[in-house]
């Protein structure tokens, strides 16, 4: 008797719950966030859960694109030398209210100079809060390029730099620049509780934070002041779900709206699976092969380039990527401006390469290749992909032997010059810029660091340079344009692959756009019946 | 019986130092440099590096960083994470409510089911039934938790729609201060439908995470009663006459189970191995995931932290076996 009415009466809520759930948009994320102040961490899945949805930033992504547009920023002007940069705030920008805090102003410049000198001033009170690290501040340079910021009134805020930075607007709207209430953590240091800055967080963004549950549930509410378009749901639930197959039956199951990173190998099951709906995009990214070009025989481009030749990139991507990926002829992603679809990849031809390596006087080559031991979108399985190209090279007659270390380590000796060996690695798009991926990969600055091939070309060089100063962005993609040219003649790395990004999600999910940087938006997203 | 009480207290002292020591130096055994996985492809300059090294107090020898953890521990501090920045301790303990309440009710389903089951196979030795239920046993002692969970999932939750397929409740239900034990929150707010739901939430990960304590107990139970059938003493019960069952229940049953709870003891430890695969799965939030994520992160406060409070725990759990075992035999708390 009891049971009938504990089970009549749960079946009943679990009916009138799919009504009330109509309001409720759910996410499947792949994990929990690290914390909730964006200046702090560096994972994609904490901005996910914070910058996206809870803050933002002067300059903003137009969602689906690298474009920026303004954000709480109305507008900006770049002085002539590059090296003024004075931004307009917007007016009547409310910021989020919570159980101990109640804004009593409007978003002002105050802000602004807040949010930044809280990460780059040792002196300010914020600073060593939460342990803060400011691992993207001090990684996109802005210590040294930001020289000061001013307040000119309480709606217009100077940046001086120390140099003309044509990525700065760019960088401005990246997470790590998510605008925070001084306010608030005014209030908070007072209170002696500085940490709740991070963990209670308050933004001025299209849903504010309700509630959070480690590795269980994120819950947000529809910021009814937002300054832009109102978000379509009433709330928003991140449903934290580590695994990959359960994400998929989750969905399935209609217990999820929309989901993060399927198996590659359920995608195909997905799409003709007729309760989902699978979108797709390239991802901002590349993986690739970086000879160390400091050492002999790889110094020789020619010699680069026969390897390159060897390497059968479709059977790469079909056992790797198992599909979702696309073979790289460039440095940086397709869905990137400036990228130079002119460029022919090498064909795969290995007699070709054989006889290039004869006429180069190398013989019996014996190389290492190191394969990471993580996976990345851009490499899911860098073992299964030396072993491809330790087949490849076997058919020009060179010996291949796989080496792998501890993640730290590789990263840390694959660093060195004098490394042993060609390296797997790959990068992923900050701020949709071509000067994050060529300066930073392949410029003269990052040799012994980020630089992997230790390449560093004069010529190359000088155009990335010119590129970084020059503010009109036609004139800079000619320059990055050119720029491909000589890497691909040059040859300092094999590009093998940039990844595809599926999302499957519910059909009566309405208006989701999958955003080429990776992050998971659902400002504007809703649901039909 | 308080002295027997004493001297097993006092063995905690120089396990509980050992563990300290072993959890402290067990991650930093490891290749991996958390200042570098942390910065990951990115990297760090040398001078940030220095920074965080001192920041972090990896600056300082070796034994003066784990004296500073020892002392630390003994007056309740574990330390910040390095990832997120919060205690240690809340951490632990806004997640171990979860793993216990999915850990209880899994031995509770293991005892349940397991005992009788040992009990029948040994009864009819040879039989049908013992064949039936210790080839059961074997089966479920082999399974891969991961492919059982997947499977599971996919028959009740995909195929059939009787169980949820993953998490602790209806994200409908929203309880503002938790105690963490989902079954005593959706009951205490009142709200309709909520202790239900989180019943039916525990179902699945109940009965994988139950399995192997569940095979290990039955299969143990059989091999403890028959020892003790054989004995003389039950012998003689037979000879007066007394009937099967009594036999079984007062004089086998009672005799037979210091065996067996010495391995429910044990399976605490397997408990919370296999809620680590567990907890993936049915994206529970208990404390299994948060090691695993803290080890590859190389988190160093949560994973020495984490190890020591779950050393802990098994200690306790031991600690209360040697107690059951003198109050189930007189003759251990007299020695």
């Amino acid at each position: 008797m009891t049971l009938k009415t504990t089970l009549a009466s749960g079946l009943l809520l679990a009916s009138l719950g799919s009504g009330a759930f109509a309001q409720s948009l759910v996410y499947c994320s792949e994990g929990s966030p690290e914390g909730f102040d964006p200046a702090l961490y560096t994972a994609g899945t904490t901005f996910d859960a914070s910058s996206q949805p809870i803050y933002n930033r002067l300059a903003e992504f137009k969602t689906g694109t690298t474009e920026t547009v303004p954000g709480l920023a109305e507008s900006w002007e770049v002085s002539e030398d590059g090296k003024t940069v004075t931004f307009k705030l917007r007016k009547g920008v409310k910021f989020h209210s919570n159980d101990q805090f109640t804004p009593t102003r409007d978003f002002n410049a105050d802000d602004v100079i807040f949010t930044f000198d809280r990460q780059g001033n040792a002196e300010n009170p914020y600073n060593k809060v939460s342990g803060g690290t400011w691992e993207y501040y001090g990684g996109m340079s802005m210590p040294d390029l930001i020289e000061s910021i001013e307040k000119v009134d309480d709606h217009t805020v100077v940046f001086n730099l120390t140099r003309p930075e044509a990525p700065f607007i760019a960088n401005m709207a990246m997470d790590f620049a998510s605008i925070v209430s001084k306010e608030y953590a005014d209030a908070m240091l007072e209170a002696g509780t500085p940490e709740m800055l991070n963990q209670a967080p308050i933004g001025t963004g299209p849903f504010s934070f309700q509630a959070y549950q480690k590795d269980a549930v994120i819950r947000y509410l529809r910021n009814d002041d937002y300054w832009g378009n109102k978000a379509k749901v009433e709330s928003l639930i991140f449903a934290i779900t580590p695994d990959a197959s359960v994400r998929y039956q989750k969905v399935q199951a209609g217990e999820c709206h929309v989901m993060a990173y399927p198996n590659p190998a359920d995608v195909e099951a997905m799409k003709s699976d007729e309760s989902i709906v699978v979108m797709e995009q390239e991802g901002l990214n590349v993986g690739y092969l970086a000879y160390n070009t400091q050492v002999a025989p790889y110094d020789n481009p020619k010699v680069r380039k026969a390897l390159n030749m060897a390497i059968d990139k479709q059977s790469i991507i079909d056992v790797v990527f198992q599909g979702s990926g696309q073979i790289a002829k460039n440095p940086i992603p397709p869905t990137m401006w400036s990228y130079n679809n002119d460029i022919q990849d090498d064909a795969h031809d290995p007699e070709a390469a054989k006889a290039m390596l004869e006429a180069e006087g190398v013989t019996d080559l014996s190389m290492k290749i190191w394969a990471m031991p993580v996976q990345r979108p851009y490499n899911p399985n860098a073992r299964r992909m030396a072993e491809l190209m330790q087949e490849d090279f076997s058919k020009i007659g060179v010996n291949v032997e796989i080496v792998s270390y501890e993640w730290g380590e590789y990263l840390s000796r694959s660093k060195e010059l004098d490394r042993d060996g060609a390296v797997l690695l790959g990068w992923t798009g900050d701020n949709g810029d071509p000067d994050n991926f060529l300066a930073v990969l392949l410029g003269c600055d990052g040799v012994g660091k980020s630089n992997r091939a230790q390449w560093c070309n004069e010529e190359f060089d000088a155009l990335i340079q010119k590129a970084k100063s020059e503010s009109s962005q036609e004139e800079r993609a000619k320059l990055y344009e050119e720029a491909q040219v000589i890497f691909k003649d040059q040859a300092p790395w094999a590009t093998i692959a940039h990844s595809v990004v599926y999302m499957p999600m519910r059909p009566e999910v309405d208006g989701y756009v999958v955003h080429p940087l990776g992050s998971h938006i659902f400002n504007e997203v809703g649901l039909s019946e | 019986m308080l002295n027997y009480v004493l001297s097993r207290l006092l063995t905690f002292v120089p396990t509980f130092f050992g563990v300290t020591l072993i959890s402290f130096a067990f991650i930093r055994v490891l290749p991996g440099d958390p200042i570098i996985v942390m910065a990951g492809e990115r990297g760090v300059s040398q001078e940030r590096y220095d920074q965080l090294a001192a920041q972090f107090g990896f600056d300082r020898p070796m034994y003066v960083q784990f004296w500073e953890y020892f002392t630390g521990v003994l007056q309740g501090d574990l330390g910040n994470s390095f990832v997120t920045k919060k205690p240690v301790w809340d951490e632990f303990f806004a997640l171990f409510p979860a793993t216990l309440e999915l850990s209880l009710c899994a031995m509770v389903l293991a005892i349940v089911l397991g005992l009788p089951a040992g009990v029948i196979a040994a009864v009819n030795r040879g039989k049908f039934f013992d064949r039936a239920l210790m080839s059961t046993a074997l089966v479920g002692y082999s399974m891969p938790i991961f492919w059982w969970a997947l499977l599971l999932i996919i028959v009740f939750s995909g195929n059939l729609g009787w169980t949820p397929v993953s998490g602790r409740i209806d994200l409908l239900y929203y309880f503002p201060d938790p105690t963490g034990f989902m079954l005593i929150d959706s009951l205490a707010s009142g709200q309709k439908g909520a202790f239900w739901s989180a019943i039916r939430h525990l179902i699945l990960p109940t009965i994988v995470l139950g399995t192997i304590p569940l095979a290990v107990i039955a299969r143990q139970t059989r091999s403890a009663m028959l020892e003790v059938l054989g004995e003389d003493y039950v012998r003689t019960a037979r000879a007066k006459g007394m009937s099967p069952g009594r036999i079984n229940s007062i004089h086998a049953l009672r005799n037979a189970l210091i065996p067996v709870i010495t391995v429910i003891g044990l399976s605490v430890g397997t408990l919370l191995a296999g809620a680590i695969l567990t907890e993936t799965i049915f994206s529970w939030p208990g404390i299994g995931k948060w090691m695993v994520d803290s080890i590859f992160r190389r988190d160093y406060p949560v994973v020495q932290g984490g190890l020591l409070l779950i050393a802990v725990m098994v200690m306790i759990v031991n600690l209360t076996v040697d107690m059951l075992y003198g109050l189930i035999n007189p003759k251990i708390r007299k020695r």
